[in-house]
Formats: structure tokens, C-alpha cells, sequence
């Protein structure tokens, strides 16, 4: 049995009014790859990885999730293919009032109809697989420290045990321990749990370590797709502003060295 | 399922339809000497069928041997599972056979996971009575003190302003009039005009049956100018603007931006509280007015329907009944609750801790707290006026 691709864009393009931000995009992602988007500021990371979710629908092209077309896709194939994937948000996005036991029940709860005994155990299990501390369980979102709140959300995203992982800027506003802490998870996770995992990140050291593909986002298209390595070869003029900057320079030459 | 169909997790799905019940093996148990069986897709789909499992499985006993052979697919919900039916077993467990490697692999996260997450400390015993007594006691003087305390910032950046008028922010006053007044304009007139209406039209059935037509003019002059329409306003204001006031500042208190301000020396009460407080005590007097007129024109209306009453005779009687003092008594209570519903606004909103959930909260003890003050104010006012020889 082959698999086919964990997302398939072909011709994407979206329009927010008179802006252009993709035209004719495409995109492939691999079962069991992390895969990374990257590219400058406005380059419309974000606007992808939300159309990719069903959080925006894009102007024009087809987008297929674990194999299912998203344009016109009904009300409850949507939802069945909402429980095949998990989002990390970037500041998080825990429900507030909720402790961090509680927020991982949520999608547990509101797809399984377990016995709550069971449901507790289960969010228990997630947590400890995205590395929190029992003890975290009936803290509110707002007593973590950064790196918590990623893991509480990231255990949230795992509830459901999905095929597919999306992170938005999971490193952005760690402290470079819990950075890295958190690169070694995402990649225990894929290894053990054989996970797709498709990530926005500036994080260079993001990029080398997790990486096994890297797409580049510019000039409305995807212009670069390779691994690190063979991405900053890239003669390409805006990847190799991307990549010429001190910090990639600093970071590669640490990775390529190890 | 053959074993040779078996499908790891990584490729779980291959097929739309594989993640579909409908599709999928249910989980079994079966008891073959000494030695528990499972097979089928131990996963979060088949969770109902797996919680009973969980439970026959607890009453099976002298199982020497677990055989996962027959497994097509396992998550960690199943592996969770499979390892609370180990455990049960006893101290060592039972061994494994026939465990695939990638679902052997599964197994082994898990356990060590929930090992290394440790135990779960025990929820603390909830607060006797008595404490919670004290608590929310203390909560509420608290509440008090901070008040206070605010009221006597807000009366320093007050008395800053008036001293160097020039710090006034005009643009963030002008904004603030034009939202809490000229937009308010259509939700009051409506709503003044109506109770106008009821109150017109209750009291007219009366007079009626008495013969007073023409004393209408007085119950609904008297009641509107004096009491109604202020209370109407300051009560539509509170909702409208005291909310907004304090979802407002305590977003801002959630982003940081209070915070932003202190620290480029912007007082946060000079920029957020002060404008809105000049502009409620413009704009509440004004709409009280205009609360006046409408809801006398409501009254008006239902006189002549009702109680044969021209426009004419209504407005030629309302000089003779509504004395200047009058109207000052009912339009000079604005600027009170003017205050109070600024300031209780305003002060709820620099309370909001945390996220989303606060917000609401202070939000809605923000405008049951204007409302009740207001009232209470109110109360007092008239049973003092009397008194001051305001009547």
C-alpha cells in the first residue's frame, strides 16, 4: 500500500482584495516529513498554513489534506478530517478559564465519548508525551512560563493522536534551552509517533535541526524546496539574501560542522 | 486482518475512508488458555468499545501471556490501554508476544512517558466555609481599597488637568464624545420615546376614569424630567459605553499595553480614563435632555390618541408644570452618573488579570456595579433634594 502525499497544492492563489499574496503555488508534503516554511515577512507563510487548516479559503487552485480536495468540502468531511490534524498556535492559544488538564480534554471530549476517568488519563498521557510535568496538570494558562504554555499546547494538538501536525513559530519567544528542548520534541515526536509535521519558523537553528525539507516562500510562489543543505546552495537572489545574513551564515556553519 | 495487512501508524491512512469506523476492525479480547489475545484496531475511534474491553479485561484473571499478534492499528490511546491491562495483572506482568516492533516501540514511549511525567499531586482539599467567608470577604475590601485608591489617582490627574489644561488629549475626547453621545442618540430617543409611550398610556387609563385628562401633562412632564429619563440614560450608557469602557482597558491590561504606555511615560489614566470621563460628563446632560423631549413627545402622542388631548393644550400646560428647578434636578444628576459609570468602567478594566475569561467577567461586574451605584445614588439624591429644597 502506497501512501499518497500528506498535502498536495496545486495552483494556489489568494487575493486579499487588491493584494496578490500566492499565485499559482505549489506545494507538496510527504507522509512522515517535517517540513518547513520559511521566507521573509509578508511572503503569506501564515495565510498558507491557515488555508491548509480551513481557517481561510483560498481565491483560486486546489489544496488536498490527507488526500481529501478542501474546496467544497462538506460540513461533516470537514470535521472528520479536523480531528486528523492538531495545530500548535503561535502565542498558544489555550482557553484561559481552562487548566492545562482541562484544555487537552477538550477535543478529547468533544469527539470520543469516553468515561471522563479515562479522558483524564488520557490528557495525563498527552502531557507527558509533549514532556509537561504532571504536576503542571491544574496550573491555568497564565502560571506557564513560555516554554509550558508551547507544550500545553502542543499536547492539546496531540490529543486526538493525528496524522498531522502544524506548528506556527513553535520556537518564536523561547529562551534558546527550552528552543531546543522543544526542536528535540517535535523530532521524538515524529520519530516515535510517525507524524507529518509542516511548521512556520525563522528559527535557523529550527531549520537545520528538525528539518528534513525546507519550502521557501517568495514572489507568491514556492521558490525554493530542498533540504537545508542543498536550500542554501540555492542561486536564487531572494533565498540568498534569505540565507546571507550573519545569523544563517552563523547557524549553518555550526549545523554543517556537526 | 492478516498480520501482513497491517498498517503502522505512520501510514494510518491511506485511503479516504480508512479513518471511518465503518471501515475499520473493532478491538477485541479473547482468552485462549492462559494467554489474553488482542486484536484489531486499538485506536481513539473505537474509544467506547475499548472502555468496555477496559472493564472485562479487569475481571479476567491468571493470564501468564499478552499476545498483540493480532493488533492492525494502535495509537497511544490503545497503547495506554494495553498497558493498564498489563499493570493489572500484577506486579511484574504478563509478558508480550506477537507485538509488532513499531507498536512494541508505541508501548515503550508510553511507559516511559507516563513514568517520567510523574504522579499527579492530589487537588487540595476545597476551603472550608468558613475560609471561603474570609476570602471573599477580603476580595471584596480589597475591591474597596483599590477603588479608593483609583478615585484618588484619578482626582490627582484630574487636578493635573485642570491646572495645565493644555495636556487635555482633545482627539481621544472628542472620539470619546462622539461614540458615548451622538451615537447613543438613536438607542435613547427610541427607547425614551417608548417609555414615554407606556408610562403616558398607564397613567392616562387612570386620569381617565377620574376625569384628569389634563393632568397628564403633569404625571408624564414630572416623572420623564425628573426621574425617568435620567435613569434611562444612565442605565442605557452603562451598558453601552461602561462595557465597552472596561472590555476596552483590560484588553489592553491582557496585550501589555498599559503597560507599553507607563513605560513611555504616558500616565495610563491620563490617556484611557480621562478623556472618557470629560466625555461622559458632556455627553450624559445632553442625552438626558434629549431623553426629556422625547419621551414628553411620547406622552404627548398617547394623550391626544388616547385622552382627546391636542398637542397644543399638552405643550401649552408644560410650562405652567415644569419649573427650571425641576428640569435642574433631573438633568443635574447626569453629571453623577456620569462619574460613576466612568469611573466603575474604567476601574474594572485596569482589574482584568490573565486572558479572555477576565475580561468578561470584570465587564459584567463592571455594568452591574454602574447600574446598582447609580440607583443607589439616585435613591439617595431624591430623598435628600427634599431636604436641600430642591422639590
Amino acid at each position: 500500500m502506497t501512501a499518497g502525499p500528506a498535502i498536495e497544492i496545486r495552483g494556489l492563489s489568494t487575493r486579499f482584495g487588491s493584494l496578490l499574496v500566492h499565485e499559482d503555488l505549489d506545494l507538496e508534503v510527504r507522509r512522515g516529513e517535517v517540513l518547513a516554511l520559511v521566507g521573509g515577512s509578508g511572503s503569506g507563510k501564515t495565510t498558507l498554513l491557515r488555508e491548509i487548516i480551513m481557517l481561510l479559503e483560498p481565491s483560486g487552485g486546489s489544496i488536498r489534506l490527507l488526500g481529501d480536495e478542501l474546496a467544497g468540502i462538506g460540513e461533516d468531511a470537514a470535521l472528520r478530517l479536523r480531528r486528523r490534524f492538531g495545530v500548535l498556535f503561535q502565542m498558544g492559544a489555550l482557553f484561559s478559564s481552562l487548566t492545562v488538564l482541562e484544555n487537552v480534554m477538550v477535543p478529547l471530549r468533544e469527539h470520543t465519548g469516553l468515561p471522563k476517568e479515562w479522558l483524564r488519563e488520557l490528557a495525563a498521557l498527552k502531557m507527558a508525551l509533549a514532556g509537561l510535568p504532571a504536576h503542571a496538570a491544574d496550573k491555568l494558562p497564565r502560571q506557564l512560563s513560555g516554554g509550558m504554555l508551547k507544550r500545553a499546547s502542543l499536547a492539546r494538538a496531540l490529543a486526538l493522536d493525528p496524522e498531522l501536525l502544524f506548528l506556527d513559530e513553535p520556537t518564536a519567544g523561547l529562551d534558546p534551552l527550552s528552543a531546543g528542548a522543544l526542536d528535540e520534541l517535535v523530532l521524538q515526536l515524529k520519530e516515535s509517533l510517525g507524524l507529518t509535521i509542516v511548521m512556520v519558523t525563522h528559527d535557523l537553528d529550527s531549520l537545520w535541526r528538525t528539518t528534513d525539507r525546507v519550502a521557501f516562500l517568495g514572489e507568491r510562489r514556492v521558490i525554493g524546496l530542498a533540504p537545508m543543505r542543498e536550500l542554501v546552495q540555492s542561486p536564487h537572489p531572494v533565498i540568498r539574501d534569505y540565507f546571507d545574513c550573519p545569523r544563517a551564515q552563523a547557524a549553518g556553519v555550526a549545523y554543517r560542522a556537526a | 486482518m492478516p498480520g501482513s495487512a497491517r498498517r503502522g501508524l505512520q501510514s494510518a491512512s491511506v485511503t479516504d475512508q480508512t479513518r471511518d469506523t465503518a471501515t475499520a476492525t473493532p478491538p477485541t479480547l479473547e482468552i485462549a488458555g492462559r494467554t489474553l489475545r488482542c486484536a484489531g484496531d486499538w485506536t481513539l475511534d473505537a474509544g467506547d468499545r475499548l472502555a468496555r474491553l477496559r472493564s472485562a479485561a479487569s475481571a479476567v484473571s491468571g493470564i501468564e501471556v499478552l499476545d498483540g499478534s493480532g493488533i492492525t492499528r494502535l495509537d497511544t490511546a490503545g497503547a495506554m490501554l494495553l498497558l493498564q491491562i498489563a499493570a493489572a495483572r500484577g506486579a511484574g506482568g504478563p509478558g508480550w508476544q506477537g507485538l509488532a516492533a513499531e507498536d512494541a516501540a508505541l508501548l515503550d514511549l508510553v511507559r516511559e512517558r507516563l513514568a517520567a511525567g510523574g504522579e499527579r499531586p492530589a487537588p487540595a482539599a476545597p476551603p472550608s466555609l468558613v475560609a471561603r467567608l474570609g476570602e471573599r470577604t477580603w476580595a471584596h475590601l480589597e475591591q474597596v481599597i483599590g477603588f479608593l485608591g483609583f478615585l484618588g489617582e484619578a482626582a490627582v490627574a484630574a487636578a493635573r488637568l485642570v491646572r495645565n489644561p493644555r495636556r487635555l488629549r482633545w482627539q481621544a475626547l472628542l472620539t470619546a464624545i462622539e461614540d458615548a453621545g451622538s451615537d447613543a442618540l438613536p438607542i435613547v430617543g427610541l427607547l425614551s420615546f417608548l417609555i414615554g409611550v407606556v408610562v403616558a398610556y398607564q397613567g392616562g387609563q387612570l386620569l381617565k376614569t377620574y376625569g384628569a385628562n389634563i393632568f397628564i401633562v403633569d404625571m408624564v412632564t414630572l416623572t420623564m424630567v425628573r426621574e425617568m429619563a435620567p435613569l434611562i440614560v444612565a442605565i442605557i450608557v452603562a451598558g453601552r459605553t461602561g462595557s465597552a469602557y472596561t472590555a476596552q482597558i483590560g484588553t489592553m491590561q491582557v496585550t501589555e499595553e498599559v503597560d507599553a504606555l507607563r513605560t513611555i511615560g504616558i500616565h495610563p489614566i491620563d490617556l484611557l480614563v480621562l478623556p472618557k470621563l470629560t466625555a461622559l460628563l458632556v455627553a450624559l446632560p445632553l442625552l438626558t435632555l434629549f431623553a426629556d423631549v422625547l419621551s414628553v413627545f411620547g406622552g404627548m402622542l398617547v394623550a391626544w390618541w388616547l385622552l382627546d388631548l391636542s398637542l397644543f393644550d399638552f405643550a401649552e400646560r408644560i410650562p405652567a408644570v415644569l419649573s427650571w428647578r425641576s428640569l435642574l434636578v433631573g438633568v443635574g444628576k447626569a453629571p453623577v452618573f456620569a462619574l460613576i459609570i466612568a469611573l466603575v468602567g474604567c476601574f474594572q478594566g485596569f482589574q482584568v488579570r490573565g486572558g479572555a475569561d477576565s475580561v468578561g467577567r470584570q465587564t459584567t461586574v463592571s455594568v452591574v456595579q454602574s447600574i446598582f451605584l447609580v440607583i443607589i445614588v439616585d435613591a439617595i439624591l431624591v430623598v435628600n433634594f427634599g431636604s436641600w429644597g430642591l422639590r
